[in-house]
């Protein structure tokens, strides 16, 4: 088969499986690209795994458009990156047809109401993961940043590309103070 | 001109989003709310209709924006916004991986993100919890209503579940059903 269509078949039907979205593709990624069609190896799994997590953009079309790349040059990326956006795509323009119908309807409302309960209790369940991965190193620089970013975006309502931007520089200027004073110790 | 502003929210929410899902929340909140897209109760709600279908949070979320402020010509733009800054961004790395992979300044850049990100997730929280509990904002009547107390007890049940790694889908299937049940047991 054509290797740019089969990265889009390969892709759609890693979109169409993937719920929750995130790292929950990276398996069925690796089961697909490494063991089943062999366009990469293991190692450049993980490369996936540490690239998306230091750019911007959701993990999904990070690794399709990576693995795309990879196999298949410009061409490759373009298939892969419309095969795992297009299951989302049609399904998303289906339901939001059936919702604003729907939304009206009692029976909706109220099970929405009880949904919005949860939808706060798994954004808290993220929170404690996410926590978890960072304040293994470096704790009072990042609790400072943490709570820099909460108290500036959820009560000062500044723009999160602000905060963004920020709190990067911030990062980048402090590890840059930071070598200079280990390399003066060293002296 | 509205699909052009479709466009570009979509391509500054794609470039500055960080971490994923939930990150980029306060962000999406504040665009299209100050937009009039969608009501802050309508985002909440779509957060659950997505994780019960499949593909990442941002994607659908300027699907569903797109087709409902400008049909399926703005569900494309919208969708194109947001994809484009990760394309292009890979592709430029998967070019020079090594070199980026070992950079210092994208590890002290890191170092300030991850943090920040944290932080973020935690307001995209606070403001969830006020829809939830105080749909219609902070007072203290709010504490003898009945609902109150049930969605108290509701978030409560579910929090336990989705940290005893319960799969999401099954959380809000129950959650659906328990609301369903208060709501027409307590007549809300």
């Amino acid at each position: 088969m054509n290797k740019n269509l089969d990265l889009f078949l390969t892709f759609m039907k890693i979109g169409a499986f993937t719920f929750g979205g995130g790292y929950a593709m990276i398996p069925l990624i690796q089961k697909e690209v490494c063991e089943n069609k062999k366009w990469l190896n293991e190692k450049d799994i993980t490369d996936i795994v540490a690239i998306s997590e230091s750019t911007p953009g959701p993990i999904a079309i990070n690794a399709a458009t990576f693995v795309g790349y990879k196999t298949s040059g410009f061409l490759g990326a373009c298939m892969a990156t419309i095969g795992v956006v297009l299951p989302s795509f049609l399904i998303i323009s289906l339901i939001s047809m059936i919702l604003t119908q729907f939304q009206s309807i009692k029976v909706v409302h109220y099970a929405f109401m009880g949904i919005r309960a949860a939808v706060l209790a798994l954004i808290l369940k993220a929170l404690w993961m996410m926590f978890k991965s960072v304040k293994k190193k470096k704790k009072p620089f990042s609790y400072a940043i943490m709570g820099l970013s909460l108290v500036l975006t959820a009560f000062l309502k500044i723009d999160a590309v602000f905060v963004i931007i920020g709190c990067g520089l911030f990062g980048l200027l402090w590890s840059i103070l930071n070598r200079k004073e280990q390399s003066n110790g060293a002296d | 001109m509205a699909l052009i502003e479709l466009f570009l929210v979509f391509l500054k929410i794609g470039a500055f989003t960080f971490g994923g899902g939930y990150a980029m929340l306060p962000l999406i909140q504040s665009e299209v709310e100050r937009h009039g897209w969608l009501t802050q109760a309508e985002v909440v709600d779509f957060v659950a209709v997505s994780e019960s279908t499949p593909g990442p949070l941002a994607v659908n979320m300027a699907t569903f924006v797109g087709i409902r402020t400008g049909g399926v010509l703005g569900a494309i733009i919208a969708t194109l916004g947001i994809v484009l800054p990760s394309f292009i961004i890979i592709l430029i790395i998967a070019k020079c991986f090594e070199k980026y992979k070992k950079s210092k300044a994208v590890g002290g850049i890191m170092s300030g993100l991850k943090p920040a990100v944290v932080g973020m997730i935690g307001a995209a929280f606070i403001s969830v919890a006020k829809t939830v509990f105080f749909p219609a904002g902070l007072s203290v009547s709010v504490f003898s209503s009945a609902s109150f107390w049930v969605f108290l007890e509701l978030f409560a049940v579910t929090t336990v579940l989705a940290f005893k790694k319960v799969h999401p889908i099954k959380i809000i299937l129950l959650s659906a059903v328990i609301g369903l049940g208060a709501g027409y047991g307590l007549g809300l």
